[in-house]
């Protein structure tokens, strides 16, 4: 077992894993925060992505190990005092989203995506989007999502 | 996943005494492609050893003023070359493939040395280190990319050797072209193209079983550098790839046509 300690959603933990222990793992089974889900567990569908140090990572593809001393943001941290964030606004007046599976680990990285690039075409939302799959929506409306948060936090509106 | 011993050492040298004498040992970088082999069972290791921790491989440096040599550190993840202005300005054609690999998630963890030392046959950074004459720096020498990439999966690495960081030159013009696999995003068949003073090189990613150059192209193209040339080249057989979902006429005909493209993309 290892020891480590790390920031989720600005929370300060202190837990002991075994080396083998997926980021994923911890987030979902130790914390018991399952907003953030395991698609595929083969590092290719994005469903896992989350953020350490404010980069989206697939939480599948990290072990936890690699998380100590780092800063973790999951679906739940994203949203403050019970509104939520822009981009989780888009996803649901834009219908960016069928059956749910997906949408953390979308909503994670494309709110990271309009951070780094706050005015994008929709190519490039397309291409940022390549490691997240979804089997419902056909991505029309959630890339409809990511073009209105970006134009919403453009804008300085919540 | 089989458990293991985990080791987050200080230095490089720390790091290759973990490694020496132990076979089952495995170093890990940004672990993009080691996870998922690691959770398929498909290497057992005894012990992980993690580059993270160790200072001074994270950086992206010119050597040599203008003209000198770009120096990017073996820990140094896709994304961070991609969006280097320094890179950027100095090999365009590195910075763009650097960005065109896996996805983003991807490149916010794997790192430019982890993919060299894993060697994947269809990886992007094997095509732009070959084409672009670079040089794999180690803990204890220093490797010409035509000498490192030695078979499938398979480098003249040695078991405790350590890449530090990765010495390119810079071309007049470089530009990569790749048809990606469209689950994957790996290269179907990639072709990284620099035009430099000393000559032309081109180097194939994806289509057989380690990179390889086009040396017949590359001559061509140092007498016309213009992308007819590839209408005319033709791939030895015995690099191509057989048994997958692709034909090697299939493969030919995608490394002419990249060939074209990243020829193109250099003008």
């Amino acid at each position: 077992m290892a020891t480590i300690s790390l920031k989720v959603n600005e929370k300060s933990h202190v837990v002991d894993v075994e080396a083998r222990t997926l980021l994923v793992e911890l987030l979902r089974e130790h914390l018991r925060l399952t907003g953030t889900h395991v698609g595929c567990d083969t590092s290719q569908c994005g469903a896992c992505t989350v953020w350490v140090d404010g980069k989206s990572v697939k939480s599948c593809a990290m072990l936890a190990v690699e998380a100590d001393g780092a800063a973790v943001t999951t679906i739940e941290g994203l949203s403050g005092n019970g509104k939520l964030h822009p981009m989780q606004t888009a996803f649901h007046t834009c219908h960016g989203l069928q059956c749910g599976f997906c949408t953390p680990g979308m909503v994670m990285r494309a709110t990271e995506l309009i951070q780094r690039n706050p005015n994008p075409t929709e190519d490039e939302v397309r291409h940022g989007l390549e490691g997240n799959l979804c089997r419902c929506t056909g991505y029309h409306n959630i890339v409809k999502a990511v073009l209105t948060a970006a134009e919403t936090v453009r804008g300085g509106a919540q | 996943m089989r458990n293991f011993e985990f080791h987050r050492p200080q230095s490089v040298a720390d790091a290759v005494t973990l490694l020496k004498g132990n076979d089952a040992a495995k170093l890990l970088a940004g672990g993009q492609s080691l996870l998922p082999i690691l959770k398929l069972d498909l290497a057992q290791p005894s012990d992980l050893v993690s580059l993270a921790k160790i200072p001074g491989l994270k950086e992206i440096r010119s050597e040599g003023g203008d003209r000198g040599d770009l120096v990017i550190g073996a820990l140094v993840t896709h994304d961070e070359v991609a969006s280097s202005p320094e890179v950027r300005q100095r090999i365009p054609g590195l910075a763009a493939l650097a960005g065109g690999i896996g996805d983003a998630q991807i490149r916010n963890r794997g790192t430019i040395g982890g993919s060299l030392a894993h060697a994947d046959p269809a990886a992007d950074y094997p095509a732009a280190v070959l084409a672009l004459g670079a040089t794999i720096v180690t803990d204890r020498r220093s490797i010409a990319a035509d000498d490192y990439f030695t078979g499938l999966f398979q480098t003249a690495l040695g078991a405790d050797e350590i890449i530090t960081a990765v010495r390119f030159p810079v071309p007049e013009r470089s530009a990569y072209a790749k048809f990606p696999h469209p689950a994957s995003k790996y290269a179907v068949v990639g072709v990284m193209v620099a035009k430099t003073a000393g000559g032309v090189r081109v180097a194939v990613t994806g289509a057989g079983s380690k990179v390889f150059r086009l040396t017949a192209l590359e001559q061509a193209l140092t007498e016309n550098f213009a992308w007819r040339a590839a209408s005319a080249v033709e791939v030895p057989p015995g690099d191509l790839r057989t048994g997958g979902e692709s034909s090697p006429e299939y493969l030919a005909h995608l490394v002419q046509v990249m060939a074209k493209r990243a020829i193109q993309a250099c003008q």
